[in-house]
């Protein structure tokens, strides 16, 4: 083999990927050819471009007025007006966007929070506690995941207008709180990482259960717990029908619904056709700021969900 | 809720039978309302937002309105199957579900096929960068569906595009048409997700595993069909069952899309269907669309749990 100078250039790389492992990737050795090599940077980078161009396209949009917008080059910048259009966004309507944007951050963080808390409890009891039905619990709550949020929507709408919950915030909050997968993943993840020597340690020394919850064993599931609560926050940040069937108010919507909303009527109103644009480029810096930050945990906890 | 045996399946599926964990004699608990603090919780809510909406759907769709002569007053009456025939003679619905069936069986292994391919190539020694593919792809996932939609729409209109050369000729949002450019949607926003799962498999397997084959001198592509593949099933089907629930769940991007095309109806997916018969209102068809799609959804995840894990057991 001619590669000597690709393998130091390569390897390390490959063993840096496997965190305390100390295993060398032997599989993944640097033996490749050009050819193969050029391929496979082909592929990747033509399917780069097709997913960052419309998100390119649409920071390039959003720095446009409306002139501009049809006028010169959708894939670089003209006059550049990114403040100008935020300022006037901001501004329309009493500052609707900000409250929008306000409502998901209620809606998604604070309910994956508290689903995030409810599943990891209950799936730890599942991994470290024997206990009468526990078997059918688990069954019922994976045949919960089974069903689509969607066909929940309807039957929620239905019994939250008997008690006058509709058109409120707790009618899409609550809701949001029931991770199902969040309690298999909690399972999953206790039952690797949570020993029962630790538990039994932390009896002796006088320390009740749930305060060796708290203290000790939510400590060891930390990245099951970021990725049950990202995927929550995620699942709530896009949920549509829920907001669609139960919000009549304008000030209760989520931030992509109001969006959606504005988007119906861009028709009539197309000085809209900028708000939504900007709207939605600063919707989703939340999310990937999110995502980037808390990354090194939530990768961990993703592979734990779906191996073995 | 049906707890048969095989409902276990999505269990056995992504994670191994747990019986080697429970061998050992766990310590014994002091305090056993610990056990109901931990539960109680979570089992509350799923009752209100999951048990019990189910059962509610499906007593209401066993409702139908009657009426004491033309204007009398309405009063909701048992009425048995009654709005179930009705589903089943709606051809909207049914059209509906057709297309999303369309939808899914093209979709679906083209963007699970996609994802598999960029794993193995982020997974395999061809390939320098991996940390910016890997985030450049999983990027469209932070993109919530409606406003991949609004995106997409814009870049697929004639006249606001950025590709004007090709939407001038092909026009994406045709009835023809329409189906696949949403479908292009819904690709781009999950490819990197089931990416990042298989991948995160991937990388859970030891590497000596391929010590062998590498000394049988079996390539990359060997390694990856033979070795990888077999190995990440377990992930392959978990993105597949999500997927599949995924696509008869379709309604924020067609819904989105009815601003840039004409093509799609109010009734264009099952759960539009759903949202149009409720705000009628006739709600108790709509609770028996409801029940009907949340069945389907059912039968076909376990459809193919089944069907992938006998394959497994197999080979």
């Amino acid at each position: 083999m001619t590669t000597t100078t690709t393998m130091t250039a390569v390897n390390p790389t490959a063993s840096r990927r496997r965190k305390g492992g100390g295993q060398d990737a032997v599989g993944r050795g640097p033996r490749e050819g050009v050819i193969p090599r050029t391929a496979a940077f082909l592929v990747m980078g033509v399917f780069t471009l097709y997913f960052l161009t419309p998100i390119w396209w649409l920071l390039i949009a959003s720095t446009k007025d409306r002139g501009d917008l049809f006028s010169t080059n959708p894939l670089w910048f003209a006059d550049f007006r990114f403040f100008e259009n935020v300022g006037a966004l901001v501004a329309y309507r009493d500052g609707v966007y900000l409250r929008w944007l306000l409502n998901s951050l209620l809606y998604a963080g604070v309910g994956a929070v508290v689903a995030t808390l409810l599943a990891s409890m209950c799936g730890y009891a599942l991994a470290k506690y024997r206990f009468p039905g526990r078997e059918t619990l688990f069954n019922v709550v994976l045949g919960g995941v089974l069903v689509p949020a969607t066909a929940l929507a309807l039957p929620l709408f239905l019994l939250f207008s008997q008690v006058q919950l509709t058109n409120t915030f707790w009618a899409v909050f609550l809701p949001s709180i029931v991770s199902p997968f969040g309690v298999y993943l909690s399972r999953v993840f206790a039952e690797a990482s949570v020993p029962d020597e630790l538990l039994e340690a932390s009896r002796l020394d006088g320390a009740g259960e749930v305060r060796t919850f708290f203290t000790v064993s939510i400590r060891l599931m930390f990245p099951a717990l970021v990725t049950v609560f990202l995927f929550q926050f995620v699942s709530i940040w896009n949920n549509f029908f829920l907001p669609l069937i139960m919000l009549r108010s304008e000030e209760l919507f989520p931030v992509t619904y109001g969006l959606y909303a504005w988007n119906s009527t861009i028709n009539q109103f197309p000085e809209l056709r900028t708000f939504v644009l900007v709207g939605s480029l600063l919707s989703i810096v939340p999310l990937i700021i999110t995502f980037l930050l808390l990354q090194r945990y939530w990768r961990t906890g993703l592979g734990t969900g779906a191996l073995k | 809720m049906t707890t048969s045996p095989s409902i276990a399946g999505i269990a056995g599926a992504a994670a191994a039978p747990d019986a080697p964990v429970q061998k050992r004699k766990r310590p014994r608990v002091q305090n056993p309302w610990a056990i109901v603090a931990f539960v109680a919780p979570f089992a509350l809510v799923f009752t209100l937002f999951y048990v019990i909406p189910i059962g509610y759907a499906v007593w209401q769709s066993m409702l139908v309105v009657e009426r004491e002569g033309t204007f009398g007053e309405a009063r909701e009456v048992f009425g048995g199957f009654a709005q179930y025939a009705l589903v089943f003679q709606n051809t909207a619905f049914w059209s509906s579900v057709g297309r999303v069936f369309l939808f899914g069986i093209v979709q679906v292994p083209v963007m699970l096929g996609l994802a598999l391919l960029f794993a193995l190539l982020l997974d395999s020694p061809l390939l320098r960068g991996k940390k910016f593919f890997r985030l450049a792809f999983f990027v469209p996932y932070a993109v919530p569906g409606v406003i991949a939609a609004i995106m997409w729409g814009f870049l697929y209109s004639p006249n606001l595009s950025p590709f004007e050369a090709v939407t001038s000729q092909v026009d994406f949002l045709s009835s023809d048409l329409v189906l696949w450019s949403i479908a292009n949607v819904v690709t781009w926003v999950f490819v990197g997700y089931n990416m990042l799962i298989i991948y995160s498999t991937l990388l859970a397997i030891p590497g000596d595993i391929y010590e062998a084959a590498r000394l049988d001198g079996a390539g990359q592509a060997r390694i990856a069909w033979s070795i990888k593949i077999p190995l990440i099933r377990p992930a392959l089907v978990l993105t597949g069952v999500l997927s599949i629930i995924g696509t008869l769940q379709l309604l924020a991007e067609p819904q989105t899309f009815r601003s840039f095309s004409s093509a799609v109806t109010s009734t264009y997916t099952p759960n539009m269907t759903i949202y149009a018969t409720s705000s009628i209102p006739n709600v108790s068809l709509a609770a028996a669309f409801s029940v009907v799609l949340a069945l389907a959804t059912f039968v076909l995840s376990f459809t193919f749990l089944r069907i992938t894990r006998r394959k497994a057991a197999a080979s």
